[in-house]
Formats: structure tokens, sequence, C-alpha cells
């Protein structure tokens, strides 16, 4: 079939279609309801089979996706930003249960102040909770990741629920080619759902959620999922190579462009970071040794892909669209970790932060990124981290405190 | 790279504009991106929608910030900070003009080093602000303007966005676009595909250190009571509504309890006034007021009239 434009919301939509969901608890919000409504309108319509209820908000509706996950039937769920927030106290109880389903988050900036535009603060929020995460860069990729994740979550080695991430706005309402696959080839890709053991049924009860004390057994058992999604990493290497096969598109944990001969690698994760991959093409135009490494996976970390692929670099330049309070960017840190100790680990690793709240980034800041680090490797001193920021965006920061500066003034709240 | 813009106001067929052009691209085997900014996801209020189209594929994205097209539906949007329809033009940029204006009086007004087109009507369109199917109209232009899509691209690009609403729609916007495409003949092939940004020789950014101000004013807090007064959302407004006193028979409650945005209050005499800096123009008051006292009038047409009534009453400097 020739390629059609979709926007993100509708790629992963298609995922989940040609997955075969049976179940869709869903509740709206912004950028990922036209998820659940091209689902909603295809179920009503009988062009897929399934079932869709519409919760009553998101910690309903995650408590619904992973209880029924745990029945054995294929589930799917959409949310972003406040409302994974709202559903997080089930995020890490349903990972616990080791219930498969996937769940698409379409990144959006977290309150306050309160934003529609994509950051990776409410998807990191989501870091610690067992569920898998992979980030998407281009719509294409968030059809074929839906897919993909059914089979590594679902596989018995893992058995774990796993998030695919799209950025809002850049991929979510922003349409460009895709291949979307025949439903006979993702069957023979992604068979039915064999549930094996996990069959919770209301005629023979058992109980789900477990409380344990002495700290022993809760160790025990998030230790094993720690473990279990260290193991998705082989898994995700064989569902990928078996996805090449099937459908001729290859997806590495860690997409490398242009790396191997690079002298500086711009690491980045989600849509922008095909931004990076036309500035890498202009500064090699330019005869600058630069590269792009893009971790796919974040949880599990592919830790060892990313020592392999910077291994020998002189400087990664770690972009994050994302902020950790007091701290500063998460990937940077989790590169820092990645990398200390790492024999040919390369010696300068800047940092910057920039894209939050879907603030663009302009080629010449990539440009410029390049500039400093490589600046940075030949006088040995690392720059402080750096906010992308111009002087141009604070005078309209600025301008908007006047005026509400006046407003309070007005009001006589000062 | 083709990087083209479209700005209107919501309700003016901007996004499905973006999409007609950029599905007309995807018929002639261009890589394609094409969407929407929503903005205040209002009737009237202002929106863009963007495309790209290359015969590689396209790494690049976010709002285009340096475009070979700008096209406008509606003129009424280029005085308006917040629409961003000025951004970026360039010498190599054509803006593309839906007004009654002259290319030369536009050049005049924005001194802009341009090229300034207007969107070409047929005769039977005597107000612009009443344009039908502008965006079908700007997509069209913009099609012809690139000079690689064929007239048969266009047509077909059409029916795939709009066939889901009935033939007999997708029907009429193909005449509609088609015979822009015709009237644009001259102009074909005038917009070319601009260039990339060297990282050789660029602008540096100007990058500061952000710094640490107190809570009170870096916490992003505004007081109700007052927020809205300096954001004159009457710039949304296409139609205005005006009340005839000499019909309105004051029973002074229907068209200000109706009015979604608070913008008419009662005087002391008993009689409603609208505040025009804040009526989006939704017309919800034409509809209801019982004695059919409130006319709509289009916005450009008021606008002239008040600053008519303005120069008169100014003296002569």
């Amino acid at each position: 079939m020739r390629p059609k434009l979709l926007t993100g919301n509708a790629a992963a939509a298609w995922g989940a279609r040609l997955a075969r969901v049976d179940y869709v608890p869903a509740f709206p919000i912004t950028p990922q309801t036209e998820i659940i409504e091209t689902l909603g309108r295809w179920i009503e319509g009988a062009e897929m089979p399934g079932r869709m209820v519409t919760l009553e908000s998101e910690h309903s509706m995650i408590t619904a996706a992973g209880a029924a996950a745990s029945t054995g039937v294929r589930v799917f769920s959409a949310t972003s930003s406040q409302g994974l927030l709202y559903g997080m106290e089930m995020i890490y109880t349903v990972a616990g249960w080791r219930a498969p389903f996937v769940l698409v988050n379409v990144s959006r900036g977290l309150a306050s102040p309160i934003t529609l535009e994509p950051d990776h603060n409410d998807v990191l929020a989501a870091r610690d909770s067992g569920f898998l995460q992979i980030h998407c860069a281009t719509c294409q990729e968030v059809l074929d990741s839906v897919i993909m994740a059914y089979r590594i979550a679902e596989d018995p080695r893992v058995r774990l629920p796993v998030i695919v991430n799209l950025d809002g706005f850049y991929l979510s309402f922003t349409r460009e080619p895709v291949d979307i696959p025949e439903p006979d080839s993702v069957a023979d890709f992604l068979p039915a759902y064999d549930p094996e053991s996990t069959r919770f049924r209301a005629s023979s009860p058992n109980s789900q959620a477990v409380a344990v004390l002495g700290g022993a057994p809760y160790s025990y058992f998030r230790y094993e999922s720690h473990l279990a999604s260290l193991n998705a990493l082989g898994v995700h290497t064989e569902v990928a190579e078996a996805f090449a096969q099937q459908f001729g598109r290859r997806y590495e944990a860690v997409e490398a462009y242009r790396c191997e001969d690079a002298e500086i690698i711009f690491l980045m994760i989600g849509s922008f970071a095909t931004k990076a991959k036309a500035a890498v093409d202009g500064l090699r135009n330019a005869g600058e040794s630069v590269g792009l490494a893009r971790p796919r996976l974040l949880r599990p970390l592919p830790t060892d892909e990313l020592a392999r692929i910077l291994g020998g670099k002189q400087a990664v330049a770690v972009i994050d669209q994302n902020i950790s309070m007091g701290m500063g960017g998460v990937l940077h840190a989790e590169l820092a970790s990645t990398l200390y100790g790492k024999a040919n680990a390369p010696p300068v690793l800047t940092s910057f932060i920039g894209g939050l709240g879907g603030r663009d980034i302009s080629p010449e800041e990539f440009y410029e990124i390049a500039a400093i680090t490589r600046e940075a490797v030949k006088s040995g001193v690392t720059p402080p981290p750096r906010l992308l920021y111009t002087e141009q965006e604070y005078r309209e920061v600025q301008k908007l405190q006047a005026i509400a500066h006046a407003e309070r003034y007005e009001v006589g709240a000062e | 790279m083709y990087r083209i813009r479209f700005h209107g106001r919501g309700g003016q067929g901007m996004k499905t504009a973006s999409r007609v052009l950029g599905t007309a691209f995807f018929q002639q085997g261009f890589q394609v991106q094409d969407a929407p900014r929503y903005g205040a996801e209002r009737r009237g209020a202002p929106i863009f929608a963007y495309v790209r189209a290359s015969r590689t594929a396209i790494n690049e994205r976010g709002v285009i910030r340096h475009p070979d097209l700008v096209a406008i539906a509606d003129d009424s949007l280029v005085s308006s900070p917040a629409a961003g329809v000025l951004q970026g033009l360039g010498p190599g940029t054509t803006m593309l003009i839906n007004s009654h204006d002259t290319p030369e009086v536009w050049r005049h007004r924005l001194n802009l080093d341009a090229t300034i087109l207007i969107v070409p009507v047929g005769e039977e369109v005597t107000d612009r602000a009443d344009l039908p199917f502008a965006g079908m109209v700007c997509a069209a232009a913009a099609a012809r303007l690139v000079g690689v899509i064929g007239r048969e691209a266009l047509a077909a690009a059409i029916r795939e966005e709009l066939g889901a609403h009935g033939n007999a729609l997708a029907d009429r916007n193909i005449e509609t676009a088609l015979h822009t495409y015709d009237l644009m003949q001259d102009h074909a092939g005038a917009v070319t595909e601009g260039t990339e940004i060297s990282a050789e020789n660029y602008a540096s950014p100007q990058w500061i250190d952000l710094p640490l101000e107190n809570a009170g004013r870096a916490a992003p807090s505004i007081h109700a009571a007052a927020t809205s007064t300096l954001l004159k959302t009457g710039l949304w407004r296409t139609m205005r509504p005006e009340i005839d006193y000499t019909h309105c028979n004051r029973c002074w409650w229907v068209c200000s309890t109706f009015c979604p945005d608070s913008a008419i209050r009662v005087n002391e005499a008993g009689l409603p006034e609208i505040d025009y800096d804040h009526c989006k123009g939704c017309l919800i008051c034409v509809a209801k007021c019982p004695p059919h006292a409130i006319e709509a009038i289009p916005e450009h047409l008021a606008q002239a009239r008040e600053e008519k009534a303005h120069a008169a009453k100014t003296p002569d400097r």
C-alpha cells in the first residue's frame, strides 16, 4: 500500500487497530483526544472489533486497563500530561501486577503554569514505575512502536506494561507519510495474545495485589520487576529483528545517525531529535564531524549500547527536553552514570536544556551547541548547564509581567 | 524544501488549506509535513497552519520561521502581533493576501522587502471579508505559485480531504479552487524552494543566563479581576453586532444575558451597550434580540466608518 499522510495521533490509533486490541478504556485530554476519537469512530462503525469504555478519570482508566490486561485480553489506552499524573498511583500499581498492555502518552508540559505544548517531564514522572518506555521521533515510528510494544509487553520473559511516547503538536497534530502495514502481515508478526498464566477470573478468584510486610518479599517483587525490565533489552533486539524481517523497517534501541566517524555526538530523545538530525547534516556539510544518538528505549535504558556508540568520542552534548528542579537535565544525569568509569568514556559531557513547553530549538542553536562543545574539548573546561533561552524571549516575558503587574496595581494587590 | 504558512481565523479553513496543499504535494511525489497551530481554538481567533514539502525526507519540525510563501486569508490579522503573520518575512518570501488594498499600499504600509500578491477573486465578490471558501482559495493559489502541482493533483487532493463530507461539497470546493488556480496562471512557479541555514555562517543565538528573580515577580500569578482588560479579544471579530437604538425595546436582559463573553452591559438609561474591546463577534445577540434591533456588519466596514468619523473630527495638523 502506498504511504498515507497521517498525524502521530492517527498513527497511534492505527497501531492499536492493527494490534487487534480487545479493550480500550479511555479518558480525553489534549493533545491525545484524537487517538480515542479515532478508535471510538472505528469501533462504533464496526471497522474494528473490540470494546471502548469511557471512564470517569485517568485513575480509573489505568485501573481498568491493568485489570482487563490481567484477565488475558489485549488492552490499549492513551493519555497525556496532567492525565498521566492523575493516574500515577495506578501506573505504579498495575506495573507491579505485571499486567502487560500498551499506553500511549502524548507528551505535554506539566502545570504550573499550565500549557498544551510538549516536553518530557510528564512521561519522565513515570520513569521509575516499571512501565517500559519507547520514545518515538516520527509518525511512522509511533505506529510501528505500538505494534512492537505488544510483543515485548506480552513476552513471558518481560510481562510489563509499555508506554509509547510521542510529542504533542510536533507529532500528535503533524501529518507525515506513514506506511500502514497490511493487517495479515501484522497478524503474522503479532499473533493473538497467549496470556498463559495471566488469567484473572471472577469464577476462580486469586489475589492480584498482595500486601507484604517485612521488606524481604517486597524487595523480591520489586527487584524481579527491575530484572524483567532489563530483560526487555534482549527481547527488544529480537522483536526489532523480526519487525525488520516482516516490514523492512529496523529500529535499534539507540538510533545512531552518522556516529561512526563523529567526534561530537548530540544526544536527545523524541521528535526534536529529527531536528538534531537536520543540524547534523548541516554541520557535516560544513566539515564538522558531528553525529546524533537517540535512545528509543528509555526504560530499560540501553546502557551498554550507549557506551558502545559514545565510547572514544571527544564529547557528548546532551539536550534535555525536561528539567529536574534542583538538579537539571534528567538525561544528562543518566548519561553521566552510564559513562562514568568506562574505559573510553568521552571526557566532555555538556548539558543543554531546551524545548520546555514546546519551545522550539532552531538550527542555529544546534550549531551553537556543537561550537560550545567543541570549545570545551579544546579547553578541557566543561561549561555549566545552559537553558536555551534568548534575550528576546526574556524581553517578551517581561512584557507579560508588566501586564500582570499593572493588573495587580489596578486591583490594589500591591 | 518548500516552506509555506497559512494564516487566517478559526472557521476560515486554514487547517484544511494546509492539508489540501500537503496532499497535493504528496500526490506529486513530494515528502510532506503539514500541521496546524490551533491558538485559542475559537471561531474568529487567529490560527495558522504550515506545510513543508521536499524531494528528500524532512527532518525539520515545528513552526516555519523563514517561509517561502505566506498566504493570509484575512488582512485584518496583519496588524495583530499575536497572529505572527509577518514573522520571518524576507526578500525571498512571497506574501499572498486577501485584501481590498493593492500590493503597493501593503508594501508602503509594511516597508517590506517581499513579493506581495493579492488573492485573485471573481467580480461577484464585493466584500472579501465574506470570501467563500477562503482557505480553499488560498490553497489553490499556493498550489499554482509553487508551480509543481498540476490541476488534477489539486482536484484529487481536495476530493481526498473533503470526500468524507460528500461529493457535492467537494465539487463546490474543487470548482472554486480550480477557478483560483486558473486566475493565478501568470504567477505559476513564482515561489521557489528556500535555502538551508548554513552551519558555517549563521547568526549566533543571543542566549542569556536567566537571572533569579524574587518569587513575587517570578510566580505565574495574575489577578482575575483585571485579567482581560488589556487582552482585547475583540480582535477576533470578523462581524460586528450593532444595536439600532430606535428599535431596541430596552428589555435590557436578553442580549446581555446571552452574551457568552459578558461584553454587553446595560447603562443607567436602561440601554444595552456593547464592549467592542471584548466582543468576539459570535452574533448570538443578533439571533436572540426579540425586536431584531441588532444588526451584523462586516468588521472592516465598521472600522473604515469609524476612521472616517475620527478624521472628520480631527482638525488639520
